[in-house]
């Protein structure tokens, strides 16, 4: 398992521009292996910025990144699409399933390019929407999914390629808290299994649950305190 | 090498959900691709096969024909021509010929009535072409009337019906005696249609026609080598005109295409974005989009080339008869022989399948580049 | 166990393909075979001397097209217009537009 540091990380978008913003003003920080993490703040604040890094979706404008000391930062796109399918999950705000295919097919995307043994494939997928109770559903297609079978589904993709640190982005923003709260169950399950997770939320459900390890609060692009 | 393959199919899998999403859209745009392959590869299939067949069958058409020109119009030619040719180097045989035309009123059509060298027909002996047995609905045994040039009926009793498998060339003929053909068309004795000269060596062709036209100066020598390429053009003229018509219709699918290929929906762009995020890196998310304008291209190619051979050679190419026909009432029945240019095929291949696939990558690019935490935004 | 759709593409694409294959194997043993037809043909034109396909029929210069003077087609059916370029910018004449109307009415035989 993997320690994820990060050295006087800044973002600024639209550098050089008149609508120049920073949106990450310097942060050294520290995760943990098998930790639950949860980046805690107002809107605006910088947390999904600074998780989108960390998940190698977009790089820092300044500052260092490092992976089990791996470092992250000089990368070109192809090895850091490399390390984000192996090493990340990701389940984004809105869930971005796409539309039209089945839950299956959904669950089995990130590891088209990967091309595995198609069976394995399908099989590992299958266990997975069971271990989430969705198998009767596989088929279906996802635009008939009510929002926590959405939710599911969208863990189950974030699963497929085994990562060791799974990402989400606001996950309870559109579930109710009964929705949320087996959401966090459902974490619970996956950090039993050994995941490090790491999650952005303003939700006392989030970061209030006895799921989550450590809070790191945030304002305006800053560590608030630790 | 395999996992290039078991990574082709997934995206293949992967392209195929994607296009049965907008099912109706995507078939309806095949079907009028395909319809544009079809119709296309039915006139290069039709206009080569015939021209091939042409080519075959006219290479035994006489080396030279002398017409006669009068006032820059084609005239009957004296036999004495004959003998003012004189002798001349290379020419095996001459002689003159005897055709002509005669409409006939019943059914409004225009037969080719000629006096055969290679059978003798008796006074009111007739042999007719298999379109004008057809036509007029006549066997053998059965007589057939026409009035002639000076307003006499003569009654002609049909003894043979040419073979029906040589339509393209007899399906209008009507052969007949020397004797019964001047009598019906009131021309003198002496005089001919024009003049049928054979030639042993066909490299002595043209020393042949220019001595013929400084000996008669009011004639025109026709080599057989135009007759070849006359025909060769004519199909290409046919064929200009039908691309012509369709010029149109293919730039309306051009542009339709274009737009449906290249225009990107905001769905398309967040999808991508989506793809790159959980984890496809660029040139996954073009090959992809290469899959999606290959199989719909492909299929219309191979579709449309499918229908298209079925159409001209076991269907008679059917539709192109009202085009062909134009205003003849005669028509001859034939199934072309499928010559087919495989060279022609590949380049309607590269022109179907091609700029169709390159329309779809092209404005992929830019999308594709996006970074993948825009999903995130 | 359901086929997966790339399967069932690659397969139909194959199936295609080979149908294509066939089309040339098809066309080649017909050309083959079509000898004797041919021959018949080219020695009927050999032995009627003849020089033109019996395609078009409408007019002399369709019907023998080498045979045909240099810049004869109105002479010959003044519908048949089209052979030109001028087809497009002038019409037939009123006369043989619409109706069929006969003007010689002796020249047409009770049948």
């Amino acid at each position: 398992m993997q320690t994820i540091k990060l050295e006087q990380v800044k973002k600024i978008f639209h550098q050089g521009r008149p609508n120049e913003f920073c949106a990450i003003h310097g942060i050294d920080l520290t995760i943990e292996p098998h930790y639950t993490t949860v980046l805690k703040g107002p809107s605006g604040s910088g947390k999904t910025t600074l998780l989108s890094m960390i998940g190698c979706l977009s790089r820092p404008t300044s500052g260092r990144i490092t992976i089990g000391g791996d470092m992250l930062s000089g990368l070109p796109e192809r090895f850091m699409t490399e390390i984000r399918r192996k090493t990340f999950g990701f389940i984004f705000k809105q869930f971005n399933l796409i539309k039209g295919l089945t839950v299956l097919e959904n669950v089995m995307l990130p590891a088209y390019p990967l091309a595995p043994n198609h069976a394995a494939l399908k099989q590992h997928a299958l266990q997975l929407l069971d271990q989430f109770g969705l198998v009767s559903k596989a088929t279906l297609n996802v635009e008939f999914l009510s929002g926590g079978e959405a939710q599911r589904t969208a863990i189950c993709r974030a699963m497929i390629n085994d990562p060791e640190i799974l990402i989400a982005d606001e996950p309870t923003a559109n579930l109710d808290t009964k929705l949320s709260r087996e959401f966090m169950a459902l974490i619970q399950q996956l950090v039993d299994q050994g995941t490090t997770v790491i999650l952005t939320s303003h939700d006392p459900e989030v970061y209030e649950s006895p799921v989550i390890d450590r809070v790191v609060e945030m304002r305006d692009g800053l560590l608030e305190s630790l | 090498m395999k996992s290039f393959f078991l990574k082709q199919r997934y995206l293949i899998d992967f392209t195929l959900s994607s296009l049965l999403r907008r099912s109706g859209k995507n078939i309806g745009l095949l079907l009028v691709y395909t319809l544009i392959v079809f119709m296309l590869a039915s006139v290069m299939l039709f206009t080569h096969a015939l021209r091939n067949e042409a080519g075959h069958v006219l290479a035994e058409s006489p080396e030279i024909i002398l017409q006669r020109m009068i006032a820059g119009r084609h005239d009957l030619i004296p036999g004495g021509y004959l003998e003012k040719i004189g002798q001349v180097r290379g020419v095996m045989e001459k002689h003159g010929r005897l055709w002509g035309y005669f409409f006939d009123p019943a059914i409004k059509a225009n037969y080719t009535l000629m006096v055969p060298r290679d059978r003798s027909l008796g006074e009111g002996e007739i042999v007719v072409g298999a379109g004008i047995a057809r036509t007029r609905g006549v066997g053998i045994g059965d007589i057939l009337s026409f009035r002639s040039a000076d307003s006499r009926t003569f009654s002609f009793r049909v003894m043979d019906i040419l073979q029906s498998d040589s339509e393209l060339v007899s399906s209008d003929l009507i052969l007949l005696s020397e004797a019964q053909f001047r009598d019906f068309f009131g021309i003198p004795e002496g005089f001919y249609t024009d003049l049928v000269l054979r030639v042993r060596n066909p490299k002595e062709l043209r020393t042949i026609a220019e001595k013929l036209t400084l000996k008669l100066p009011d004639t025109r020598p026709i080599l057989r080598d135009e007759i070849m390429r006359t025909y060769d053009s004519i199909f290409s003229w046919r064929q200009g005109i039908v691309f012509i018509l369709m010029a149109g219709a293919i730039l309306a699918f051009v542009i339709f295409a274009w737009d449906k290929a290249s225009g990107l929906s905001a769905e398309e762009r967040k999808e991508i974005g989506i793809l790159k995020a959980i984890g496809w890196e660029t040139a996954d998310v073009i090959r992809m989009k290469f899959w999606e304008g290959f199989i719909i291209s492909i299929s219309a190619f191979l579709l449309g080339y499918l229908l298209a051979y079925l159409h001209v050679f076991y269907a008679s190419a059917g539709l192109f008869e009202s085009v062909l026909k134009g205003w003849a009432v005669l028509y001859p029945e034939f199934q072309p022989i499928p010559y087919i240019d495989g060279l022609q095929v590949a380049t309607l291949f590269f022109f179907t399948v091609f700029p169709y696939t390159v329309a779809t990558i092209i404005p992929i690019w830019r999308a594709a580049i996006t970074d993948p935490d825009t999903v995130m935004r | 166990m359901h086929m997966r759709k790339s399967d069932l593409f690659l397969i139909s694409l194959v199936f295609a393909c080979i149908l294509v294959a066939v089309t040339f194997v098809d066309a080649h043993w017909r050309v083959l075979n079509a000898g004797s037809h041919l021959d018949g043909m080219a020695q009927m034109v050999r032995q009627l001397e003849l020089t033109d396909l019996s395609l078009f029929t409408e007019a002399r210069y369709t019907r023998h097209l080498s045979q045909a003077d240099y810049h004869t087609a109105f002479q010959d059916h003044p519908l048949a217009i089209e052979h030109f370029p001028s087809g497009s910018l002038i019409h037939p004449p009123q006369l043989l537009q619409g109706t069929d109307e006969v003007i010689f009415p002796e020249t047409a035989l009770p049948d």
